[in-house]
């Protein structure tokens, strides 16, 4: 189903009336690195609650397109709002309001080496200087964990995890600070099959509990199929192609269908 | 050419990197707290690597020189030669270059591997200005503890001149002591201690940069350490170098 074509087709009056806020818009998004064109005309609307994963060769700008959602990369040109707020153009303080609601889940999980689990998922809290007790931050954590399956691991350094506990600890970091929207990139890369899935259902439980909206930067087609409701093919900086994963499957397209050789 | 492109444009690089130091990384909310443990570790961890290293130095100075000043009958000057020479040059330069190899290293290599695994990313999601935190923390923290590291590495080189004196000789702790300050004069140590101040913001401006800017993987941290340590040992030599141009001005040493 292409839900872009239905978004376009609605008069904006009706739009305003029958439609909840965008949980992200992007609009014309462009971004360039000396000559080479990543991003040219970049399109994607993702409603509340829904799961987009985002599918493209290496290279094609899928990671530069989250970390231009979430504020790292600055675009040349277009718009990007996060539940209505424009976040291109927003100071230091304003982005960091609209990022505590932004989880991102990094190919490396760029866990915090020096840090143990538990001071790696109190570090978002104690830098947003929430007001919290010991004892509430205590419960956090034990949650955070739980919920990623691995609640007695809390004194541990990064360094002494597995691959695909790092991945979790990762995931925990990000609900703690209870995201609306949660950003994957490449979530199972360098994960074996059965921890990749345990990760995809994971990423379901997580979208169930919290009730998120996602964004899934992956190749893997199997974790993109648990878990995305739409895939929106990238391809020469464009929005190039939109669909279930069962109609991507049955195109014709041959950049489509070499995903899923 | 290419070279001298190359050289000018990352010289342009590193003073905007200093520039936003103090445009960015001074102003408050401060990060207290970061800025005492990274002094901890940089100036506490660093203390017995340049207490060693000032005792040896003294040390071997001493037993150097004597020959020389006994052959002049000038061996009643040793202590003062040497206090001189310890306070003016050997104890901050000694001090700034075991500096430069350490702490530089371990911040070009940390924060280039912090930079490869996305952590400075992560940090910067989690609303934290990674440039504030990161870099600011180490740079004032390198600028406060050299200059204290540098005065104890003079106590410690003194000390061990002191000791090497008593191989030969027997000269009392006050009197060798009484030798070495009534030689000295704040000419000596004013321009000393300040300098020292230049060399620790040098260490940690050098290594924050090549470590805030680090990329191509492993590799990369690797060679962001390197140069960290090669490019603050030079700087360390050329800003003493202005360093003593300047004390000539204002003290006619």
């Amino acid at each position: 189903m292409n839900y872009k074509a239905i978004d376009m087709a609605l008069p904006t009056q009706e739009k305003t009336m029958n439609h909840r806020v965008p949980a992200v818009e992007i609009v014309d998004l462009k971004k360039s690195f000396e000559d080479n064109h990543v991003l040219k005309n970049f399109n994607l609307t993702i409603q509340p609650h829904e799961n987009v994963a985002v599918l493209g060769k290496s290279g094609s700008g899928k990671s530069v397109l989250i970390k231009c959602i979430v504020g790292l990369i600055k675009p040349d040109a277009g718009q990007i709002r996060v539940f209505g707020q424009d976040v291109v153009h927003l100071e230091r303080q304003e982005l960091d309001e609209v990022r505590s609601r932004i989880g991102f889940l990094f190919q490396s999980n760029a866990l915090y080496d020096s840090l143990t689990v538990r001071e790696n998922l109190e570090f978002p809290m104690r830098r947003l200087r929430l007001k919290k007790s010991k004892e509430q931050v205590d419960q956090m954590v034990y949650e955070a964990l739980s919920n990623v399956g691995l609640p007695n691991v809390q004194d541990l350094m990064p360094s002494s995890l597995s691959g695909g506990m790092k991945k979790r600890i990762g995931l925990a970091r990000t609900l703690i600070m209870e995201p609306r929207i949660i950003l994957y990139d490449e979530p199972t890369t360098g994960l074996d099959p059965i921890t990749s899935k345990e990760i995809a259902n994971l990423m379901n439980d997580v979208h169930q509990k919290y009730n998120t909206s996602s964004i899934i930067i992956s190749h893997d087609m199997s974790c993109i199929k648990r878990t995305a409701q739409r895939i929106v093919v990238l391809n020469d900086g464009i929005d190039y192609l939109e669909g279930n994963y069962e109609e991507l499957k049955g195109s014709k397209d041959k950049i489509v269908r070499a995903f899923f050789l | 050419m290419s070279k001298l492109y190359q050289f000018l444009h990352e010289t342009t690089d590193v003073s905007r990197f200093a520039v936003r130091f103090f445009s960015d990384g001074l102003k408050p909310p401060y990060e207290t707290e970061e800025i005492i443990r990274q002094s901890y570790v940089i100036g506490y961890k660093s203390l017995p690597l340049v207490g060693i290293t000032s005792f040896i130095m003294g040390l071997v100075l001493t037993i150097q020189s004597r020959p020389t000043l006994v052959e002049f009958g000038a061996e009643s000057w040793l202590p003062s030669m040497v206090g001189i020479s310890i306070i003016r040059e050997i104890g901050p330069v000694i001090t700034a270059l075991i500096c430069a190899g350490k702490i530089g290293s371990s911040i070009g290599a940390e924060l280039g591997s912090m930079k490869v695994t996305e952590q400075i990313d992560a940090m910067e999601v989690s609303g934290t200005n990674p440039f504030k935190f990161l870099v600011a923390t180490r740079i004032i923290a390198t600028t406060l503890m050299l200059p204290i590291l540098a005065i104890m590495s003079d106590a410690i080189g003194i000390y061990g001149s002191y000791l090497a004196v008593n191989i030969k000789d027997t000269v009392s702790f006050p009197l060798f002591y009484s030798q070495v300050f009534n030689s000295l004069s704040f000419g000596d140590i004013i321009p000393s201690v300040a300098k020292t101040f230049f060399f620790g913001f040098a260490i940690g401006l050098i290594g924050c940069y090549k470590g805030y800017h680090s990329d191509k993987g492993t590799q990369g941290v690797g060679r962001s350490a390197n140069s960290a340590v090669v490019i603050s040992s030079l700087l360390v030599f050329i800003l003493d170098l202005i360093a003593v141009q300047i004390a000539d001005l204002f003290y006619e040493l």
